[in-house]
């Protein structure tokens, strides 16, 4: 690690102020920066911790919305049970000390294009709120590591419209146990939303054409006549393009059919 | 009923109070007064010429001490290969330099070329940070062909990448050829045996101090054989006279191998703290030990099993090339030859073996011996075409393997690749492993399986292994350069309790508790008043360390030894004590008695009065109860055993799950059974990784793609099923006193050609006809074969 100095504002507003400074970063659970930091990877000059933003802790329902706050832990998402599939989904993230670290902002801040929550934050049409706006799922992530979020600008709270039905399948990358290919499916009213997150060279992604089909047919059999273009997929150690685009199918498949 | 102390008890692991507290003492754990740190600057490229290195600015940077480069070593020696190994034609192996630093030229991305010791380890890294280097990068060598046919090398000053081309038995070589020329049938399998990190829990680190006012040196290191650190320091790399050396190796957190070797940065600390007159510690971080440490196997294979009509093996022929990386380590020429090709007969009466080995310089981190050695590579291709070949013949893989073992009347057996197997009963092995696995209720499970759309397949091993590494005058003619006894010295102090110095080294293998067991039982004591003293070279006598299961084996022979002549002198003792001649003492339960009498002193009033001699025949007797002795063994031992494996693979995913996993070993005699299943629990997760989950890849540049855990898979526990663990079938080793073999490396070795086997079969069982994939079997690569 190279040397920094640590804020812990208690408000938003203080946090927003604290981001100011040149260089500050933002810090939730630091499940991810704080490897990069002791490996100097990364240099902040200043980092601003989120844990102590009491507006931004813990999750409510209201109606048929769930409110999580960014600082929210994933052990406190995977114990609700208002919205079980994103619990099922939180609690198999990482491992119990991850999970009682980690942040649902600080994951969809980061956009790890292996990381479960924008899958579910996808999949759901979820808004992300920050301390200035609010952005549409579908607006906030632009590709690997890429968000919408200005400078500065920091997740206080997540709203995820809850579904009818919905399911998340993690085929696992055997080392990190992150996603080589997760599947978030969701069914609403209006339809079904399928977003699929490690696949893909620009990140998570909604596969459309398996939305249609099971729009109309909410079941694996819909995907029947169905491919993924393995173009733009992912090529590591773990599996090739072609593999990747395989097991997209093949957890949508398995989601729906959890789903029920 | 158990037994609760001695040999064949279960006794818990007296150690694990420490190590489960958190109060172990690991060498990062020592604090030294006035201890200095140093940090390495290790090699982005795989392959470059060092134009220059300037340090000014880092010597400037706060809290910096020194700063060292390959210059401030060029004139010390080189870190040896232990091993010479002959070419077919003669020639002995190519042994360029390995420097305490890189000189000249880097050769594998982690190469150190330069260190700094500074006040802080903050400081130092900051440092390391500030050296302008200028190294203009060379094309990389990773692949072995490639290796072999290019101009381009590791150590230019050689003139080729091949360190050498060996042939075992040579003279078996036509015999060989022509046996699979003419043969009825030949199965051939070209194949991988993957690189691995080794991945001890604890990362290597080693203090280095000096005394200037005597000129001794001491260095506290991560080491599973002090002396032999000791050794390479003194004769060959430093030249610091062995009597001024002492190395500790205090708590050490695993090795697998890699902990035997002599590293670079060891010497650097010495030379550093003598400079600086003040101690210097180095700790690795992951990354470093992942860059560093030697890898093992990475191997490539083409194996042909030749055999007559009725399925009766004819020949073994292998073409093998081994990856010694950039530079020798230690034993990484003995690892592919010796413990390799010596081991391709098997367990079988195939009459003809012919191993051809090229070791070749590759630019990636020196590759050494790790937990099995080579033999995990000859069995897993001996056991792989094998199964192969049963399939083509359609035969039983198990019955094939029967029908070709050496039998127990055949013992002493001389095999076709060397050596002389003293005791064994595969069959028996076999017949347990049935048993055990209920391989009468597979076709159920795989019929169970294939109702949840699951493909169920069954996979069978039989291993053998040379253990009890090894007789100094038989290694020596093949080329080992130190001898491989080990020693051992009893210390009955005067109040009856006993310090047992011993030469092995333990770091995970319960030595603490197994060797009492072995001392209580031959004294009839109680082994709680023995304490065993380990890895400090001015307390113990001088051996060889642990690795290739020869602990027991050798030092616990050693161990046996001393106890002996310390009986014989206390039967002395107590034979002047109650008046009687010493033939007449027989010891029992911690009683010396004359032997029909009621007359009889305790083991304790013998004690006392070798240490208070007062009335006692000192022109006959010395006083003191202390022995030491040196074992040097016979042969080897042979461990063997028959191991099964039961996978379900997802034939939507191409995800292999194992569900049963039995290992029945041939030990010989057990000392704490519970040590040993623990010890083959432990094998089996290796070899259940190697086989599943651990790859090392290094891409065309030379930079390791799996440095670091989110991308290099260890085996979890959700990963391994519960194991089914059994040693009821031991044949006692004939040649040591206590009938052992070794347990340490077994299930590494024999699980992982049991895992693919199992993998083939489960394909097949799908209508797939897929006959090998590549360790290790990701779901990927499974996935890709059914395609």
């Amino acid at each position: 690690m190279y040397n920094f100095d640590v804020e812990k504002p208690g408000t938003i507003a203080e946090a927003a102020a604290a981001m100011g400074a040149d260089e500050a970063q933002a810090l939730g659970g630091g499940q991810t920066l704080i490897p990069t930091l002791k490996q100097r990877l990364a240099s902040p000059s200043k980092l601003v911790s989120l844990k102590g933003v009491a507006e931004m802790q813990g999750m409510g329902k209201d109606g048929n919305t769930l409110r999580i706050g960014g600082a929210t832990t994933h052990a406190t998402v995977a114990a609700d049970g208002s919205y079980p599939a994103l619990s099922a989904l939180a609690s198999h993230i990482g491992d119990p000390a991850v999970r009682n670290r980690g942040t649902i902002g600080g994951s969809l801040a980061n956009n790890d294009p292996a990381a479960c929550y924008p899958a579910a934050a996808l999949a759901s049409g979820a808004t992300i709120v920050t301390n200035t706006r609010q952005i549409s799922a579908d607006d906030y992530f632009q590709g690997m590591f890429d968000t919408a979020l200005e400078e500065g600008e920091i997740i206080t709270a997540v709203s995820f419209p809850i579904p009818q039905a919905a399911n998340y399948q993690k085929f696992v990358q055997p080392a990190s146990r992150f996603a080589l290919v997760g599947v978030f499916v969701a069914k609403y009213a209006d339809g079904v939303r399928v977003a699929v997150t490690g696949a893909s060279n620009e990140g998570v992604f909604r596969w459309t054409e398996a939305e249609a089909a099971l729009s109309t047919n909410f079941s694996a059999s819909a995907l029947d006549g169905l491919t993924v273009d393995p173009d733009n997929m992912i090529t590591d150690l773990h599996g090739a393009a072609a593999y990747r685009a395989h097991l997209v199918k093949v957890m949508t498949g398995r989601a729906v059919t959890a789903a029920g | 009923m158990p037994k609760d102390t001695g040999i064949g008890a279960a006794t818990v692991r007296r150690e694990d109070v420490r190590f489960l507290t958190g109060t172990g003492e690991y060498t990062d754990d020592i604090t030294l007064a006035k201890q200095t740190y140093a940090v390495f600057a290790r090699s982005t490229v795989a392959h470059g010429t060092i134009k220059s290195i300037d340090t000014s600015a880092a010597e400037a940077m706060p809290g910096v001490l020194a700063v060292f480069t390959g210059e401030d070593f060029a004139d010390v020696g080189g870190n040896p290969a232990g091993w010479l190994i002959n070419s077919r034609d003669g020639e002995p192996m190519k042994e360029p330099k390995r420097p305490v630093l890189a000189h000249g030229k880097v050769r594998h991305v982690g190469d150190a070329y330069a260190a700094v010791i500074a006040e802080t380890v903050q400081q130092a890294r900051d440092a390391v940070e500030a050296i302008e280097v200028d190294i203009e990068e060379l094309d990389a060598i990773v692949d072995m062909n490639a290796a072999l046919s290019g101009s381009n090398f590791v150590h230019d000053e050689i003139g080729t990448n091949q360190c050498f081309d060996w042939g075992w038995i040579e003279d078996n070589r036509e015999a060989t050829d022509n046996a699979i020329k003419n043969a009825h049938h030949v199965t051939t399998l070209e194949l991988v045996n993957n690189r691995l990190v080794p991945n001890a829990m604890e990362p290597r680190a080693s203090i280095g101090s000096y005394k200037a006012s005597t000129g001794e040196y001491t260095l506290h290191t991560t080491s599973q054989n002090p002396h032999l650190t000791r050794l390479l320091i003194s004769a060959f790399v430093l030249g610091i006279p062995e009597n001024m050396l002492t190395v500790i190796a205090p708590d050490v957190g695993g090795g697998f191998g890699s902990k035997i070797y002599h590293y670079g940065e060891e010497a650097l600390v010495l030379a550093a703290a003598k400079r600086l007159n003040r101690p210097v510690k180095w700790t690795a971080d992951r990354t470093e030990s992942f860059l560093t440490d030697a890898h093992g196997r990475d191997h490539v294979t083409k194996i042909e099993l030749a055999l007559d009509k009725d399925g009766k093996f004819l020949a073994f022929r292998t073409d093998t090339k081994a990856n010694v990386g950039a530079y020798l380590s230690n034993f990484s020429t003995a690892t592919p030859t010796f413990l390799h090709g010596t081991l391709m007969a098997g367990n079988y009466t195939v009459p003809l073996v012919y191993v051809n080995v090229k070791a070749v310089f590759t630019n990636t981190a020196p590759v050494d011996a790790y937990r099995g050695a080579g033999r995990p590579e000859a069995t897993y291709s001996i056991e792989r075409v094998i199964d192969k070949a049963a399939r083509e013949l359609g035969m039983d893989p198990i019955e094939l393997r029967r029908k070709n073992f050496v039998k127990p009347n055949q013992y002493p057996f001389a095999s076709a690749a060397g050596l002389e197997y003293d005791a064994g009963n595969y069959d028996a092995l076999m017949d347990k492993m049935e048993e055990v696995a209920d391989v009468a209720g597979f076709a159920a499970r795989r019929a169970e399986s294939e109702k949840n759309g699951k493909l169920r397949g069954f996979g069978v091993n039989a291993y053998i292994e040379a253990c009890g590494i090894a007789p100094s005058n038989l290694v020596g003619v093949l080329g080992s350069r130190v001898g491989l006894y080990d020693a051992a010295t009893v210390r009955v102090n005067a109040t009856g309790n006993l310090s047992v110095m011993v030469g092995a080294h333990s770091h995970g293998q319960g030595h603490e508790t197994a060797f009492p067991q072995v001392v209580a039982e031959m004294l009839g004591i109680d082994p709680a008043v023995i304490d065993i003293v380990h890895g400090d070279t001015s307390k113990i006598p001088f051996g060889m360390g642990t690795y290739g299961s020869r602990s027991l084996a050798v030092c616990g022979s050693a161990v046996v030894r001393a106890t002996e002549k310390i009986i014989n002198k206390a039967k002395k003792i107590a034979g002047h004590m109650l008046e009687a001649s010493e033939h007449d003492i027989t010891l029992a339960d911690g009683v010396f008695s004359v032997a029909g009498t009621d007359k009889s002193v305790t083991f304790g009033e013998v004690a006392l009065k070798a240490y208070i001699p007062h009335e006692y025949p000192l022109e006959d007797i010395e006083p003191g109860l202390e022995e030491t002795a040196f074992y040097d063994p016979a042969n080897f031992t042979y461990p063997s055993g028959a191991y099964a494996c039961e996978v379900e693979v997802d034939p939507e995913t191409g995800k292999v799950t194992v569900d049963r996993m039995t290992a029945v070993d041939d030990f010989g005699n057990v000392i704490n059974p519970m040590i040993v299943t623990g010890q083959v629990q432990g094998g089996l997760a290796q070899g259940i990784g190697q086989a599943l989950l651990e790859n090392t890849s290094y891409d065309e540049n030379g930079q390791l793609l799996s440095a670091s855990y989110m991308d290099y898979t260890m085996p979890r526990a959700d990963d391994l099923p519960m194991f089914a663990v059994d040693h009821s079938q031991g044949t006692p080793c004939t040649h040591n006193p206590l009938g052992v073999k070794g347990c340490g490396e077994a299930g590494a070795i024999g699980s992982p050609p049991t895992v693919v086997n199992a993998v083939i079969d489960a394909l097949q069982s799908g209508g797939k006809n897929v006959t090998h994939i590549d360790m290790p079997v990701s779901p990927a690569r499974v996935w890709e074969a059914m395609q």
